[in-house]
């Protein structure tokens, strides 16, 4: 497993990101966290639909998707939340989203990330073809597809895999193993050994990353970003867990002990860099309550904006269908007004 | 204008989509060295490149999937599903994604690709070789699904497909690909998704069909009119978006109505139709609106295909009963 800082902040080997760079990350890392509490206590509030937490993957999200250059494609999933926003995805849309608006799945131009789908899989497939538009058009875009252990099972997953390595295009498999697929454990998900070593047999390199470690991801990431810019696709396994519910209707208690997720504390992603700053000395209480400001600052914003977005007309539900609505969905857009 | 099969109008129609337009792309299994199954594709690859015409993986939902993200990054995709049998590994693709990424990414995000499956029975083909499930593709919101009959309509209709802004599902009729020729327009032109086409004028009865089912709705026809009875023959052609209208106008006009698939009778399209004309047309209505379908079984395999396929004579039975209500 690659890894570079370790839990109690120390950094086995030379960081090759800057302090700046890590208090970045840090801050970006505080911010997604705070919207992903501030998602339960909406969702706890009846202010938005079922939400799917990641505390405890930030680092594996946005480690990953610091990688990324504008432009480049993004596939992921409903717990993806800070990938995408480090990605581009402004968080008022996503709120939106979980509001129940299909506008949350509108991000602006120039940001190509796709609203996630709940199928589980699905959309790996899709990174591919981005990533072929992009080789077959000669630009350097690379597609960036993120999935959890439990996708692995899906035979999508092999059919992207494979047509990613058969047509050597410029994608990034980029797996948040964390453990457990709603109950059911890695351990049973495959026999396999680790899911990075799945890549060999398709003829692709695999590998197995700290999660938790958000240099760590960058790393790999870029790394993989770069061999994908050259058609190698990769995958990489980012060991994570994740320490809420699989969504909040979930009760993760009727199958994983607290031990085990007790343990996984005390890797927090979060903490251990404010660890490894504070030995670096790059970090005091009062940077840290200005970048807490900030985060709160923009959360509260994105929600009032998300909130304030006015009711979705009857016309938009017919509209949005084709480029223009056929006859029948005319006449029947008639039919509801009557 | 040339005598082509409905086969070589689709093999044009093709090739005229890659020259003219650069973000065309094809791609399918064995559609490019070896031209396709049924050769639809044949010589494609060679004239175009092996960078426009892929041969891929035998993985359904992939090509359907990859076309997908190759659709939202700016191509145009034409993917073909070797059989409708085999398509279901791809439904998941079609219905949760394909269908959906316009609405779900409100216009964000769009999917103008095509996919082109040969369909039907009547060849003699194995298991799974013969299947006619349109309607389970009728029924998805978010996907046009068209049904050419004809080498011009082929032709016109996968043109219009490959330049509309959303995904339309081609489906070709197997035993019609070189079982009828005609006259048709070497240049580019479309026939519009959407409207039915009357291929025969009539105020007695109507004959509703589409596909390869037209064969035999057209000799029923023909029979019919040799009896003294003015019939009316209406290729659907286009099952999504349904041109309700014309149907309608169509039975009003003559009050009697057959419709003739080749699916099974239980949740077939027949039933949709039967549905707007009893909701637009039912005091226009001299007779009950009949059915003549598959039955609710499985496509046999070629000893019994004329046990299960609707013939001519069943048609004209139907008519006749129709006629006399």
């Amino acid at each position: 497993m690659f890894s570079l800082v370790n839990p109690d902040g120390t950094v086995r080997d030379r960081l090759p990101v800057t302090l700046d760079e890590m208090k970045r990350l840090y801050a970006d890392m505080v911010e997604a966290r705070v919207y992903d509490h501030k998602s339960m206590v909406l969702q706890r509030q009846g202010r938005i639909a079922t939400y799917a937490p990641f505390e405890g993957q930030e680092a594996a999200q946005i480690g990953a998707a610091a990688a990324l250059r504008p432009g480049d494609w993004v596939a992921a999933t409903y717990r993806d939340a800070a990938l995408m926003w480090k990605a581009g995805y402004p968080w008022e849309l996503m709120v939106l989203s979980r509001i129940g608006d299909e506008r949350g799945g509108s991000p602006p131009e120039g940001v190509n990330v796709l609203p996630p789908s709940l199928t589980v899989g699905g959309h790996m497939i899709h990174a591919v073809g981005l990533a072929w538009a992009e080789k077959l058009k000669g630009g350097d875009r690379i597609a960036l597809t993120s999935f959890g252990d439990g996708a692995t099972s899906e035979g999508d997953f092999h059919e992207a895999m494979n047509f990613a390595a058969v047509y050597e295009l410029p994608v990034v498999f980029l797996c948040q193993n964390n453990q457990f697929a709603i109950s059911y454990p890695r351990s049973e998900q495959t026999k396999a050994a680790s899911i990075a070593g799945k890549a060999e047999s398709y003829g692709m390199a695999g590998v197995q990353v700290d999660g938790n470690d958000v240099a760590a991801m960058l790393t790999a990431t870029t790394e993989a970003v770069g061999s994908a810019r050259e058609g190698k696709p990769t995958l990489i396994e980012a060991l994570t867990f994740r320490m809420g519910p699989h969504t909040s209707s979930d009760d993760p208690a009727r199958y994983r002990d607290d031990e085990e997720t007790e343990s996984w504390r005390l890797k927090d992603p979060i903490l251990r860099i404010r660890l490894l700053l504070e030995k670096a000395g790059g970090w005091t209480e009062e940077w840290q309550s200005e970048v807490e400001s900030v985060a709160v600052g923009e959360i509260e914003a994105s929600v009032a904006r998300a909130e304030a977005v006015p009711q979705p007309t009857r016309e938009e539900l017919f509209s949005r269908m084709f480029a223009r609505p056929t006859p029948p969905l005319l006449e029947q857009l008639r039919r509801s007004q009557k | 204008m040339s005598v082509m099969t409905l086969a070589q109008a689709l093999n044009g129609a093709l090739d005229l989509a890659l020259a003219r337009d650069p973000a065309v792309v094809l791609l399918g299994e064995d559609i490019g060295r070896s031209g396709g199954v049924f050769r639809i594709t044949d010589r494609l690859r060679e004239k175009h490149g092996a960078d426009r015409v892929f041969d891929t993986p035998v993985a359904e939902s992939g090509i359907i999937g990859a076309a997908l993200g190759m659709a939202i990054a700016g191509l145009k995709p034409v993917a073909e599903i070797q059989f409708l049998g085999f398509s279901y590994p791809a439904y998941d693709q079609i219905i949760n994604h394909v269908a959906r990424i316009r609405n779900r990414s409100a216009h964000r995000f769009t999917a103008p690709m095509v996919v082109r499956i040969p369909f039907g029975g009547g060849i003699g083909a194995a298991e799974h070789h013969s299947e006619s499930t349109e309607a389970i593709y009728a029924h998805i919101p978010g996907v046009k699904v068209v049904i050419p009959s004809t080498p011009s309509d082929a032709k016109g209709l996968l043109l219009a497909a490959i330049d509309d802004p959303d995904p339309v599902l081609v489906l070709e009729p197997i035993r019609l690909y070189r079982a009828v020729k005609e006259e048709v327009d070497e240049g580019h032109y479309v026939v519009p998704i959407g409207p039915i086409r009357v291929e025969r004028d009539g105020v007695d009865l109507t004959l509703i069909s589409w596909g390869a089912m037209m064969k035999e709705t057209r000799a029923a026809a023909s029979l019919l009119e040799e009896s003294g009875v003015s019939v009316e023959v209406i290729d659907v052609r286009t099952l999504s978006p349904l041109d309700r209208s014309g149907i309608v106008a169509s039975v009003e006009k003559t009050g009697r109505a057959v419709i003739v698939h080749e699916a099974p009778l239980t949740g077939g399209f027949g039933g949709e139709i039967a549905g707007v004309l009893a909701e637009e047309c039912l005091y226009s209505l001299k007779a009950p609106v009949r059915r003549v379908t598959g039955w609710d079984t499985v496509f046999p395999l070629k000893r019994s295909e004329g046990h299960y396929l609707p013939s001519t004579d069943r048609i004209v039975t139907t008519a006749r009963q129709t006629l006399e209500d």
